[in-house]
Protein backbone atom coordinates (compact mmCIF):
# COMPACT_ATOMS: atom_id res chain seq x y z
CA UNK A 1 0.00 0.00 0.00
CA UNK A 2 1.22 3.98 -0.96
CA UNK A 3 2.74 5.56 2.28
CA UNK A 4 1.40 9.09 2.84
CA UNK A 5 4.54 11.60 3.43
CA UNK A 6 3.89 14.46 6.39
CA UNK A 7 6.05 16.13 8.43
CA UNK A 8 6.75 16.82 11.90
CA UNK A 9 8.19 19.85 12.98
CA UNK A 10 9.87 19.86 9.21
CA UNK A 11 11.00 15.98 9.82
CA UNK A 12 9.19 13.11 7.31
CA UNK A 13 6.30 11.88 9.21
CA UNK A 14 5.30 8.18 7.22
CA UNK A 15 1.11 7.34 7.36
CA UNK A 16 -1.24 4.94 6.22
CA UNK A 17 -3.85 6.10 3.69
CA UNK A 18 -6.87 6.60 6.54
CA UNK A 19 -5.33 6.51 9.60
CA UNK A 20 -5.55 9.41 12.04
CA UNK A 21 -2.28 11.45 12.94
CA UNK A 22 -2.14 10.42 16.04
CA UNK A 23 -2.06 6.70 14.57
CA UNK A 24 0.68 7.82 12.37
CA UNK A 25 2.67 9.24 15.07
CA UNK A 26 2.32 5.82 17.71
CA UNK A 27 3.55 4.28 14.57
CA UNK A 28 6.78 6.06 14.40
CA UNK A 29 7.54 6.03 18.05
CA UNK A 30 5.88 9.33 19.17
CA UNK A 31 3.97 9.55 22.27
CA UNK A 32 3.86 12.93 23.43
CA UNK A 33 3.86 16.18 21.05
CA UNK A 34 2.30 19.23 23.23
CA UNK A 35 3.17 20.16 27.04
CA UNK A 36 0.62 21.38 29.76
CA UNK A 37 0.46 25.12 30.19
CA UNK A 38 1.01 24.88 33.98
CA UNK A 39 3.73 21.98 33.83
CA UNK A 40 5.05 21.71 31.22
CA UNK A 41 4.04 17.59 30.83
CA UNK A 42 4.29 16.12 28.08
CA UNK A 43 0.81 14.81 26.28
CA UNK A 44 -0.11 12.79 23.79
CA UNK A 45 -2.90 10.25 23.08
CA UNK A 46 -4.88 9.10 25.91
CA UNK A 47 -8.84 8.68 25.09
CA UNK A 48 -8.12 8.33 21.48
CA UNK A 49 -11.66 8.88 20.04
CA UNK A 50 -12.50 12.73 20.48
CA UNK A 51 -13.29 13.28 23.80
CA UNK A 52 -10.28 14.23 26.06
CA UNK A 53 -8.04 17.01 23.98
CA UNK A 54 -5.35 15.74 24.95
CA UNK A 55 -3.41 14.87 22.19
CA UNK A 56 -4.32 18.34 20.19
CA UNK A 57 -1.60 19.52 17.42
CA UNK A 58 -1.37 22.14 15.03
CA UNK A 59 -2.03 20.37 11.47
CA UNK A 60 -1.22 22.57 9.02
CA UNK A 61 -1.23 26.33 10.52
CA UNK A 62 -3.78 25.46 12.65
CA UNK A 63 -3.90 24.91 16.22
CA UNK A 64 -5.81 22.76 18.82
CA UNK A 65 -6.94 20.00 16.25
CA UNK A 66 -7.07 16.49 17.58
CA UNK A 67 -4.73 14.21 16.47
CA UNK A 68 -7.02 10.79 17.21
CA UNK A 69 -9.31 12.32 14.97
CA UNK A 70 -7.65 13.90 12.17
CA UNK A 71 -7.05 12.16 8.91
CA UNK A 72 -3.28 11.84 7.82
CA UNK A 73 -2.42 13.20 4.00
CA UNK A 74 -0.45 13.41 1.82
CA UNK A 75 2.01 16.86 2.84
CA UNK A 76 0.41 17.86 5.64
CA UNK A 77 2.76 19.53 8.02
CA UNK A 78 2.40 18.96 11.84
CA UNK A 79 3.76 21.31 14.48
CA UNK A 80 4.20 19.69 18.42
CA UNK A 81 4.60 22.56 20.94
CA UNK A 82 3.29 24.39 23.40
CA UNK A 83 -0.37 24.72 23.98
CA UNK A 84 -0.59 28.62 24.30
CA UNK A 85 -3.26 30.40 25.85
CA UNK A 86 -3.27 32.67 22.83
CA UNK A 87 -4.18 30.04 20.68
CA UNK A 88 -7.42 28.83 23.07
CA UNK A 89 -8.56 32.55 22.57
CA UNK A 90 -7.91 33.38 19.45
CA UNK A 91 -8.71 30.17 17.71
CA UNK A 92 -10.91 28.46 19.43
CA UNK A 93 -14.09 29.13 21.88
CA UNK A 94 -13.30 26.79 24.95
CA UNK A 95 -17.57 26.48 26.36
CA UNK A 96 -16.00 27.24 29.98
CA UNK A 97 -15.24 30.71 28.56
CA UNK A 98 -18.90 31.14 27.79
CA UNK A 99 -19.61 30.23 31.12
CA UNK A 100 -17.37 32.98 32.40
CA UNK A 101 -19.05 35.17 30.54
CA UNK A 102 -16.31 36.05 27.74
CA UNK A 103 -18.45 35.59 25.21
CA UNK A 104 -22.45 36.60 24.82
CA UNK B 1 -31.07 20.27 -0.08
CA UNK B 2 -31.62 23.48 0.76
CA UNK B 3 -30.67 24.20 4.49
CA UNK B 4 -33.47 24.04 6.05
CA UNK B 5 -34.78 21.34 5.02
CA UNK B 6 -36.98 19.88 7.41
CA UNK B 7 -36.44 16.46 8.27
CA UNK B 8 -39.47 14.00 9.96
CA UNK B 9 -36.39 12.60 12.04
CA UNK B 10 -32.68 13.63 12.54
CA UNK B 11 -30.55 10.73 14.56
CA UNK B 12 -27.28 11.54 16.15
CA UNK B 13 -25.17 8.64 16.49
CA UNK B 14 -24.25 6.52 13.48
CA UNK B 15 -23.06 2.96 16.04
CA UNK B 16 -25.17 -0.31 17.08
CA UNK B 17 -28.36 2.24 18.37
CA UNK B 18 -27.90 5.25 15.71
CA UNK B 19 -27.21 2.55 12.58
CA UNK B 20 -30.51 0.68 13.62
CA UNK B 21 -32.60 3.34 14.06
CA UNK B 22 -31.81 4.81 10.66
CA UNK B 23 -32.61 1.90 8.69
CA UNK B 24 -36.02 1.21 10.70
CA UNK B 25 -36.77 4.94 10.06
CA UNK B 26 -35.70 5.25 6.84
CA UNK B 27 -37.55 2.08 6.37
CA UNK B 28 -40.70 2.97 7.81
CA UNK B 29 -41.06 5.98 5.06
CA UNK B 30 -39.74 8.70 7.66
CA UNK B 31 -37.31 11.42 6.26
CA UNK B 32 -34.50 10.55 7.98
CA UNK B 33 -31.13 12.18 8.38
CA UNK B 34 -27.87 10.57 10.15
CA UNK B 35 -25.63 13.02 11.69
CA UNK B 36 -22.30 11.36 13.26
CA UNK B 37 -19.20 12.68 14.57
CA UNK B 38 -17.41 9.42 13.16
CA UNK B 39 -16.13 9.45 9.59
CA UNK B 40 -17.42 6.25 8.98
CA UNK B 41 -20.29 4.06 9.95
CA UNK B 42 -20.45 2.08 13.46
CA UNK B 43 -19.19 4.08 16.20
CA UNK B 44 -16.89 3.03 18.68
CA UNK B 45 -18.13 -0.67 19.23
CA UNK B 46 -18.04 -1.30 15.39
CA UNK B 47 -14.50 0.99 14.46
CA UNK B 48 -12.85 -0.71 11.50
CA UNK B 49 -10.01 0.52 9.08
CA UNK B 50 -10.68 3.31 6.73
CA UNK B 51 -13.03 1.95 4.43
CA UNK B 52 -12.05 3.71 1.55
CA UNK B 53 -8.65 2.43 2.11
CA UNK B 54 -9.16 -1.10 3.16
CA UNK B 55 -6.81 -3.67 2.04
CA UNK B 56 -8.34 -6.42 -0.36
CA UNK B 57 -9.63 -8.51 0.86
CA UNK B 58 -12.41 -7.31 3.12
CA UNK B 59 -12.24 -9.94 5.50
CA UNK B 60 -9.53 -7.63 7.23
CA UNK B 61 -12.71 -5.45 8.48
CA UNK B 62 -13.69 -7.98 10.79
CA UNK B 63 -10.58 -8.25 13.09
CA UNK B 64 -11.43 -8.12 16.71
CA UNK B 65 -15.10 -7.49 15.85
CA UNK B 66 -18.07 -8.69 17.59
CA UNK B 67 -21.41 -9.47 15.94
CA UNK B 68 -20.00 -8.14 12.66
CA UNK B 69 -22.68 -9.80 10.67
CA UNK B 70 -25.63 -7.72 12.40
CA UNK B 71 -23.05 -4.50 11.39
CA UNK B 72 -22.80 -5.42 7.70
CA UNK B 73 -26.35 -6.21 7.30
CA UNK B 74 -27.03 -3.11 8.38
CA UNK B 75 -24.11 -1.00 6.71
CA UNK B 76 -25.65 -2.64 3.40
CA UNK B 77 -29.18 -1.56 3.89
CA UNK B 78 -28.09 1.71 5.74
CA UNK B 79 -26.03 2.26 2.06
CA UNK B 80 -29.13 0.78 -0.32
CA UNK B 81 -31.46 3.31 1.27
CA UNK B 82 -29.06 6.05 1.13
CA UNK B 83 -28.31 5.54 -2.21
CA UNK B 84 -32.04 5.72 -2.96
CA UNK B 85 -32.48 8.88 -1.18
CA UNK B 86 -34.26 7.73 1.30
CA UNK B 87 -31.60 8.68 4.15
CA UNK B 88 -29.16 11.87 4.29
CA UNK B 89 -25.81 11.14 5.94
CA UNK B 90 -24.07 13.68 7.27
CA UNK B 91 -20.32 12.02 8.76
CA UNK B 92 -17.59 13.70 10.30
CA UNK B 93 -20.24 16.00 11.98
CA UNK B 94 -20.45 17.40 15.14
CA UNK B 95 -24.32 18.94 17.43
CA UNK B 96 -22.75 21.65 18.78
CA UNK B 97 -26.02 23.39 19.53
CA UNK B 98 -30.08 22.27 20.15
CA UNK B 99 -32.65 23.88 19.77
CA UNK B 100 -35.84 23.36 20.15
CA UNK B 101 -38.30 25.14 17.69
CA UNK B 102 -42.40 25.17 17.41
CA UNK B 103 -41.97 22.19 15.05
CA UNK B 104 -39.45 20.42 16.43
CA UNK B 105 -35.47 21.11 16.94
CA UNK B 106 -33.02 22.69 14.82
CA UNK B 107 -29.59 20.88 15.24
CA UNK B 108 -26.04 23.23 14.94
CA UNK B 109 -23.31 21.15 13.21
CA UNK B 110 -19.69 21.61 13.07
CA UNK B 111 -17.29 19.72 11.37
CA UNK B 112 -15.17 17.16 13.41
CA UNK B 113 -12.41 18.25 12.23
CA UNK B 114 -11.21 21.48 10.68
CA UNK B 115 -9.94 19.60 7.53
CA UNK B 116 -13.64 17.59 7.52
CA UNK B 117 -15.87 18.35 4.94
CA UNK B 118 -18.86 21.06 5.95
CA UNK B 119 -21.76 19.54 5.13
CA UNK B 120 -24.13 21.99 6.15
CA UNK B 121 -24.48 24.04 9.62
CA UNK B 122 -27.95 23.40 10.66
CA UNK B 123 -30.72 20.97 10.22
CA UNK B 124 -34.44 21.01 11.63
CA UNK B 125 -36.12 17.75 12.89
CA UNK B 126 -39.56 16.87 13.83
CA UNK B 127 -38.59 14.18 16.12
CA UNK B 128 -34.80 13.54 17.37
CA UNK B 129 -33.36 9.88 18.29
CA UNK B 130 -30.28 10.62 20.26
CA UNK B 131 -28.00 7.91 19.99
CA UNK B 132 -24.39 9.38 21.40
CA UNK B 133 -23.03 6.33 23.18
CA UNK B 134 -20.23 6.41 25.59
CA UNK B 135 -16.68 6.57 26.45
CA UNK B 136 -14.00 4.99 29.07
CA UNK B 137 -14.68 5.87 32.78
CA UNK B 138 -11.56 7.30 34.60
CA UNK B 139 -10.59 6.89 37.96
CA UNK B 140 -7.05 9.13 38.38
CA UNK B 141 -4.35 6.76 39.13
CA UNK B 142 -0.99 9.13 40.65
CA UNK B 143 1.60 8.94 37.13
CA UNK B 144 -1.96 8.47 34.94
CA UNK B 145 -0.94 11.72 32.98
CA UNK B 146 2.24 10.67 31.31
CA UNK B 147 2.03 9.35 27.61
CA UNK B 148 1.91 5.64 27.40
CA UNK B 149 -1.40 5.59 29.80
CA UNK B 150 -4.68 5.46 27.28
CA UNK B 151 -8.03 4.28 27.95
CA UNK B 152 -8.35 1.33 27.78
CA UNK B 153 -10.96 1.76 24.50
CA UNK B 154 -8.53 4.48 23.09
CA UNK B 155 -6.04 1.84 22.90
CA UNK B 156 -8.42 -0.42 21.16
CA UNK B 157 -9.59 1.88 18.49
CA UNK B 158 -5.76 2.64 17.36
CA UNK B 159 -5.86 -1.37 17.04
CA UNK B 160 -9.91 -1.53 15.26
CA UNK B 161 -9.33 2.00 13.41
CA UNK B 162 -5.76 2.30 11.89
CA UNK B 163 -3.82 -0.62 12.67
CA UNK B 164 -1.56 0.65 15.24
CA UNK B 165 -0.10 -1.55 18.69
CA UNK B 166 0.27 1.67 21.18
CA UNK B 167 2.75 -0.35 22.90
CA UNK B 168 4.66 -3.21 23.28
CA UNK B 169 4.46 -3.96 26.73
CA UNK B 170 0.57 -3.55 28.40
CA UNK B 171 -1.08 -3.65 31.49
CA UNK B 172 -4.73 -3.33 31.29
CA UNK B 173 -6.48 -2.36 34.70
CA UNK B 174 -9.93 -1.32 35.80
CA UNK B 175 -13.24 -3.22 36.13
CA UNK B 176 -15.54 -4.67 33.63
CA UNK B 177 -15.69 -7.35 30.91
CA UNK B 178 -14.42 -4.82 28.47
CA UNK B 179 -10.80 -5.25 29.89
CA UNK B 180 -10.87 -9.34 28.28
CA UNK B 181 -11.17 -7.68 24.81
CA UNK B 182 -9.14 -4.90 25.14
CA UNK B 183 -6.27 -7.45 26.22
CA UNK B 184 -6.67 -10.05 23.80
CA UNK B 185 -6.81 -7.87 20.97
CA UNK B 186 -3.27 -6.11 22.19
CA UNK B 187 -1.95 -9.35 22.61
CA UNK B 188 -3.56 -10.67 19.25
CA UNK B 189 -1.49 -7.73 17.65
CA UNK B 190 1.68 -8.73 18.78
CA UNK B 191 2.21 -6.57 22.50
CA UNK B 192 3.09 -8.65 25.61
CA UNK B 193 0.23 -8.33 28.29
CA UNK B 194 1.67 -8.50 31.79
CA UNK B 195 -1.84 -9.16 33.06
CA UNK B 196 -5.03 -7.95 32.91
CA UNK B 197 -5.84 -6.49 36.71
CA UNK B 198 -9.63 -7.00 37.70
CA UNK B 199 -10.34 -4.58 41.03
CA UNK B 200 -13.26 -6.57 41.74
CA UNK B 201 -13.51 -9.91 43.19
CA UNK B 202 -16.32 -12.05 40.63
CA UNK B 203 -17.35 -14.47 42.93
CA UNK B 204 -20.72 -15.19 41.93
CA UNK B 205 -20.08 -13.42 38.38
CA UNK B 206 -17.97 -16.54 37.06
CA UNK B 207 -19.62 -19.07 39.13
CA UNK B 208 -22.95 -17.94 37.95
CA UNK B 209 -23.80 -19.89 34.80
CA UNK B 210 -23.86 -17.35 31.90
CA UNK B 211 -25.96 -19.30 29.84
CA UNK B 212 -28.49 -18.75 31.78
CA UNK B 213 -28.55 -14.99 31.58
CA UNK B 214 -30.81 -15.00 28.81
CA UNK B 215 -28.12 -13.69 26.95
CA UNK B 216 -26.06 -16.90 25.64
CA UNK B 217 -23.62 -14.74 23.23
CA UNK B 218 -22.13 -13.64 26.11
CA UNK B 219 -21.78 -16.77 27.52
CA UNK B 220 -19.56 -17.41 24.55
CA UNK B 221 -17.58 -14.47 24.45
CA UNK B 222 -16.28 -15.13 27.52
CA UNK B 223 -15.42 -18.65 26.66
CA UNK B 224 -13.52 -16.98 23.92
CA UNK B 225 -11.97 -14.19 25.80
CA UNK B 226 -11.00 -16.80 28.56
CA UNK B 227 -9.35 -18.67 25.52
CA UNK B 228 -7.63 -16.13 24.65
CA UNK B 229 -6.04 -14.99 27.86
CA UNK B 230 -4.79 -18.56 28.61
CA UNK B 231 -2.97 -18.89 24.85
CA UNK B 232 -1.66 -15.60 25.56
CA UNK B 233 -0.48 -16.61 29.11
CA UNK B 234 -2.06 -13.15 30.38
CA UNK B 235 -2.64 -13.16 34.23
CA UNK B 236 -6.15 -12.24 35.06
CA UNK B 237 -5.94 -10.93 38.96
CA UNK B 238 -8.59 -10.09 40.32
CA UNK B 239 -9.15 -7.69 43.52
CA UNK B 240 -5.90 -5.52 41.63
CA UNK B 241 -4.97 -2.71 40.54
CA UNK B 242 -2.57 -0.46 39.05
CA UNK B 243 -2.03 1.84 42.11
CA UNK B 244 0.83 4.23 40.59
CA UNK B 245 2.59 4.72 37.08
CA UNK B 246 5.61 5.55 37.08
CA UNK B 247 8.41 7.51 34.76
CA UNK B 248 9.88 10.47 33.63
CA UNK B 249 7.92 11.56 30.34
CA UNK B 250 6.37 8.35 29.62
CA UNK B 251 5.04 5.27 31.23
CA UNK B 252 7.92 3.20 32.28
CA UNK B 253 6.66 0.93 35.19
CA UNK B 254 3.51 0.34 37.26
CA UNK B 255 2.75 -0.86 41.02
CA UNK B 256 0.66 -3.22 41.10
CA UNK B 257 -1.44 -3.44 44.62
CA UNK B 258 -4.04 -5.50 45.92
CA UNK B 259 -7.21 -4.43 47.24
CA UNK B 260 -9.42 -5.26 50.08
CA UNK B 261 -13.53 -5.56 49.95
CA UNK B 262 -13.61 -1.77 49.49
CA UNK B 263 -11.00 -1.08 46.93
CA UNK B 264 -8.67 0.11 49.63
CA UNK B 265 -5.01 -0.94 48.63
CA UNK B 266 -3.64 -3.23 51.09
CA UNK B 267 -0.35 -4.12 50.14
CA UNK B 268 2.01 -4.33 46.66
CA UNK B 269 1.53 -7.14 44.80
CA UNK B 270 4.39 -6.14 42.29
CA UNK B 271 6.06 -3.96 40.18
CA UNK B 272 6.19 -4.04 36.55
CA UNK B 273 8.02 -2.69 33.44
CA UNK B 274 5.19 -1.50 30.70
CA UNK B 275 5.60 0.64 28.24
CA UNK B 276 1.47 0.62 27.80
CA UNK B 277 -1.15 1.13 30.81
CA UNK B 278 -4.79 0.53 29.28
CA UNK B 279 -7.37 1.59 31.74
CA UNK B 280 -11.04 1.74 32.21
CA UNK B 281 -13.77 1.51 34.81
CA UNK B 282 -16.63 0.74 32.80
CA UNK B 283 -17.96 3.50 30.77
CA UNK B 284 -19.59 7.28 31.00
CA UNK B 285 -22.59 7.15 28.36
CA UNK B 286 -22.21 10.65 26.58
CA UNK B 287 -25.40 12.90 27.76
CA UNK B 288 -24.71 16.24 27.00
CA UNK B 289 -27.67 16.50 24.19
CA UNK B 290 -29.65 14.39 26.38
CA UNK B 291 -29.31 17.32 28.87
CA UNK B 292 -29.16 20.29 26.29
CA UNK B 293 -32.64 18.80 25.06
CA UNK B 294 -34.00 19.28 28.22
CA UNK B 295 -34.66 15.24 28.81
CA UNK B 296 -35.07 13.40 32.34
CA UNK B 297 -32.04 11.81 33.75
CA UNK B 298 -30.91 9.94 36.41
CA UNK B 299 -28.49 7.40 37.76
CA UNK B 300 -28.40 3.92 36.64
CA UNK B 301 -26.95 1.02 38.73
CA UNK B 302 -23.50 1.67 37.71
CA UNK B 303 -23.28 5.24 39.19
CA UNK B 304 -23.60 6.61 35.57
CA UNK B 305 -25.94 9.46 34.44
CA UNK B 306 -28.27 8.16 31.87
CA UNK B 307 -31.64 8.85 30.37
CA UNK B 308 -34.82 8.26 31.70
CA UNK B 309 -36.67 6.82 28.98
CA UNK B 310 -40.26 4.63 28.47
CA UNK B 311 -40.79 1.25 27.35
CA UNK B 312 -40.39 2.97 23.37
CA UNK B 313 -36.93 4.97 24.35
CA UNK B 314 -39.33 8.32 24.57
CA UNK B 315 -37.56 10.87 26.56
CA UNK B 316 -39.41 13.40 29.13
CA UNK B 317 -39.44 15.80 26.49
CA UNK B 318 -42.07 15.45 23.85
CA UNK B 319 -40.48 14.65 20.35
CA UNK B 320 -37.08 13.43 21.80
CA UNK B 321 -36.07 9.99 21.63
CA UNK B 322 -32.95 8.65 23.44
CA UNK B 323 -31.23 5.16 22.18
CA UNK B 324 -28.19 3.13 23.54
CA UNK B 325 -25.39 3.27 25.90
CA UNK B 326 -27.06 6.78 26.77
CA UNK B 327 -29.93 4.57 28.33
CA UNK B 328 -27.73 2.54 29.99
CA UNK B 329 -24.22 0.95 29.41
CA UNK B 330 -25.51 -2.79 28.35
CA UNK B 331 -23.47 -3.81 25.17
CA UNK B 332 -24.22 -3.37 21.56
CA UNK B 333 -27.05 -5.85 20.86
CA UNK B 334 -28.95 -3.83 23.74
CA UNK B 335 -28.54 -0.63 21.55
CA UNK B 336 -29.62 -2.34 18.33
CA UNK B 337 -33.03 -3.37 20.09
CA UNK B 338 -33.20 0.03 21.42
CA UNK B 339 -32.70 1.65 17.80
CA UNK B 340 -34.84 -0.31 16.69
CA UNK B 341 -37.96 0.67 19.09
CA UNK B 342 -36.95 4.28 19.06
CA UNK B 343 -37.65 4.18 15.31
CA UNK B 344 -41.18 2.26 15.81
CA UNK B 345 -41.73 4.82 18.27
CA UNK B 346 -41.03 8.07 16.19
CA UNK B 347 -43.07 5.78 13.14
CA UNK B 348 -45.83 5.70 15.85
CA UNK B 349 -45.92 9.02 16.84
CA UNK B 350 -45.93 10.48 12.99
CA UNK B 351 -49.02 8.53 13.11
CA UNK B 352 -47.75 5.35 10.70
CA UNK B 353 -48.34 2.03 11.45
CA UNK B 354 -45.82 -0.25 13.00
CA UNK B 355 -45.76 -4.12 13.98
CA UNK B 356 -46.77 -4.61 17.23
CA UNK B 357 -45.58 -7.69 17.32
CA UNK B 358 -42.28 -7.01 16.30
CA UNK B 359 -42.24 -4.54 18.79
CA UNK B 360 -42.71 -6.59 21.56
CA UNK B 361 -40.12 -9.29 20.91
CA UNK B 362 -37.80 -6.18 20.73
CA UNK B 363 -39.29 -5.18 24.10
CA UNK B 364 -38.16 -8.72 25.50
CA UNK B 365 -34.67 -8.53 23.88
CA UNK B 366 -34.18 -5.31 25.65
CA UNK B 367 -35.60 -6.66 28.59
CA UNK B 368 -33.04 -9.70 28.94
CA UNK B 369 -30.37 -7.32 27.81
CA UNK B 370 -30.99 -5.19 30.75
CA UNK B 371 -31.44 -7.48 33.48
CA UNK B 372 -27.68 -8.69 32.48
CA UNK B 373 -26.43 -5.38 32.10
CA UNK B 374 -27.87 -4.85 35.80
CA UNK B 375 -25.80 -7.89 37.00
CA UNK B 376 -22.48 -6.93 35.32
CA UNK B 377 -22.57 -3.49 36.46
CA UNK B 378 -23.12 -4.77 40.21
CA UNK B 379 -20.48 -7.40 39.35
CA UNK B 380 -18.08 -4.88 38.43
CA UNK B 381 -18.50 -1.66 40.93
CA UNK B 382 -16.30 1.41 41.25
CA UNK B 383 -13.78 0.39 44.44
CA UNK B 384 -15.89 2.62 46.85
CA UNK B 385 -12.21 3.58 48.47
CA UNK B 386 -10.24 4.31 45.26
CA UNK B 387 -9.69 7.56 46.39
CA UNK B 388 -7.00 5.99 48.98
CA UNK B 389 -4.42 5.44 46.10
CA UNK B 390 -4.26 8.91 45.41
CA UNK B 391 -1.58 10.88 46.59
CA UNK B 392 -1.80 14.72 46.81
CA UNK B 393 0.16 15.79 44.01
CA UNK B 394 -1.92 13.33 41.73
CA UNK B 395 -3.91 14.88 38.63
CA UNK B 396 -7.64 14.94 38.53
CA UNK B 397 -8.45 17.02 36.38
CA UNK B 398 -5.84 16.66 33.61
CA UNK B 399 -6.84 19.31 31.17
CA UNK B 400 -6.62 22.37 33.92
CA UNK B 401 -4.26 20.24 35.91
CA UNK B 402 -5.82 20.04 38.93
CA UNK B 403 -4.30 18.28 41.66
CA UNK B 404 -6.27 16.27 44.79
CA UNK B 405 -4.49 18.30 47.17
CA UNK B 406 -6.48 21.35 45.40
CA UNK B 407 -9.72 19.86 45.70
CA UNK B 408 -9.56 18.93 49.31
CA UNK B 409 -8.30 21.96 49.90
CA UNK B 410 -11.36 23.42 47.96
CA UNK B 411 -13.47 21.66 50.24
CA UNK B 412 -11.51 21.88 53.64
CA UNK B 413 -10.95 25.49 53.79
CA UNK B 414 -13.50 26.89 51.28
CA UNK B 415 -16.19 24.68 52.43
CA UNK B 416 -17.01 23.53 48.79
CA UNK B 417 -19.27 20.03 48.88
CA UNK B 418 -20.72 19.65 45.60
CA UNK B 419 -19.38 19.71 42.15
CA UNK B 420 -20.64 22.87 41.01
CA UNK B 421 -18.95 25.07 43.43
CA UNK B 422 -15.44 22.73 43.42
CA UNK B 423 -15.47 23.72 39.77
CA UNK B 424 -16.26 27.34 40.43
CA UNK B 425 -13.43 27.41 42.75
CA UNK B 426 -10.67 25.03 42.00
CA UNK B 427 -11.67 24.58 37.87
CA UNK B 428 -11.62 20.80 37.57
CA UNK B 429 -13.77 20.09 34.53
CA UNK B 430 -13.18 23.91 33.00
CA UNK B 431 -10.47 23.07 30.65
CA UNK B 432 -10.99 21.35 26.70
CA UNK B 433 -12.62 18.06 27.58
CA UNK B 434 -15.08 19.78 29.62
CA UNK B 435 -15.36 17.32 32.69
CA UNK B 436 -15.93 14.26 30.56
CA UNK B 437 -12.84 12.55 31.93
CA UNK B 438 -12.58 13.66 35.13
CA UNK B 439 -15.79 14.48 35.98
CA UNK B 440 -17.08 11.39 37.30
CA UNK B 441 -13.91 11.18 39.64
CA UNK B 442 -14.55 14.10 40.85
CA UNK B 443 -18.24 14.36 41.92
CA UNK B 444 -17.66 11.15 43.57
CA UNK B 445 -14.04 12.89 45.55
CA UNK B 446 -16.15 16.05 46.40
CA UNK B 447 -19.11 14.05 47.34
CA UNK B 448 -16.86 11.57 49.61
CA UNK B 449 -15.24 14.63 51.32
CA UNK B 450 -18.64 15.87 52.33
CA UNK B 451 -19.31 12.27 53.85
CA UNK B 452 -22.02 11.14 51.19
CA UNK B 453 -21.47 9.29 47.50
CA UNK B 454 -22.40 11.04 44.16
CA UNK B 455 -25.90 11.94 43.39
CA UNK B 456 -27.60 12.65 39.87
CA UNK B 457 -27.42 16.43 40.86
CA UNK B 458 -23.76 15.95 40.96
CA UNK B 459 -23.10 14.04 37.88
CA UNK B 460 -25.59 16.21 36.07
CA UNK B 461 -23.76 19.40 37.04
CA UNK B 462 -21.10 17.36 34.98
CA UNK B 463 -22.77 17.04 32.17
CA UNK B 464 -24.37 20.55 31.11
CA UNK B 465 -22.12 22.17 29.17
CA UNK B 466 -23.34 25.29 27.55
CA UNK B 467 -21.70 23.81 23.75
CA UNK B 468 -22.27 20.19 23.14
CA UNK B 469 -19.13 20.44 21.64
CA UNK B 470 -15.85 23.42 21.63
CA UNK B 471 -16.04 25.02 18.46
CA UNK B 472 -14.84 27.69 16.09
CA UNK B 473 -15.31 31.15 17.37
CA UNK B 474 -16.13 31.16 13.72
CA UNK B 475 -18.99 29.07 13.20
CA UNK B 476 -20.51 30.60 16.35
CA UNK B 477 -20.67 34.13 14.74
CA UNK B 478 -21.60 32.38 11.01
CA UNK B 479 -24.69 30.19 12.58
CA UNK B 480 -27.74 31.02 10.92
CA UNK B 481 -29.63 32.47 13.38
CA UNK B 482 -27.31 32.67 16.84
CA UNK B 483 -28.62 31.50 20.09
CA UNK B 484 -28.69 34.19 22.08
CA UNK B 485 -29.51 32.47 25.39
CA UNK B 486 -26.66 29.76 25.19
CA UNK B 487 -26.03 30.15 28.65
CA UNK B 488 -29.31 30.29 30.02
CA UNK B 489 -31.22 27.80 28.70
CA UNK B 490 -29.95 25.21 30.23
Amino acid sequence: MTSLELTLDGRPLAARPGQSVGAALTDAGIRSWRTTRREGRPRGLFCGIGVCYDCLITVDDVPNQRACLVEAADGMRLESGHLESGHLESGHLESGQVEDGHVD
Amino acid sequence: MSTDERFDVAIVGAGPAGLTAAVAAARHGLRTVVVDAGRQLGGQYWRHPDEAHAVEPRGDESAGQHHWGTFLAARDDFNALRERGDLAYLPGTQVWYLERTGAGHDLYLTPTTESGARHRERVAATSLILCPGAYDRQLPIPGWDLPGVMAAGGAQALLKGHGTLAGRRAVVAGTGPFLLPVAAGLARAGAEVVAVCEANRLTGWLRRPLAASGVPSKAGEAVEYAAALARHRIRFLTRTAVTRIHGEDAVASVTLSCLDAEGRPTRVRREVDVDLVATGWGFTPSLELVTAAGARTCQDVDGSLVAVVDADQRSSQPGVYVAGEATGVGGALLAVAEGRLAAAAVAADHGLPRDEQAVRRVRSTVHRHRAFARAMHLAHPIPARWREWLTPDTLVCRCEEVDYATLCAAHEELGADDFRTVKLLARPGMGWCQGRVCGFATADLVACAAGRRATADDLRAVARQPLAAPIALGDLAGAPAPPRDAGSAL
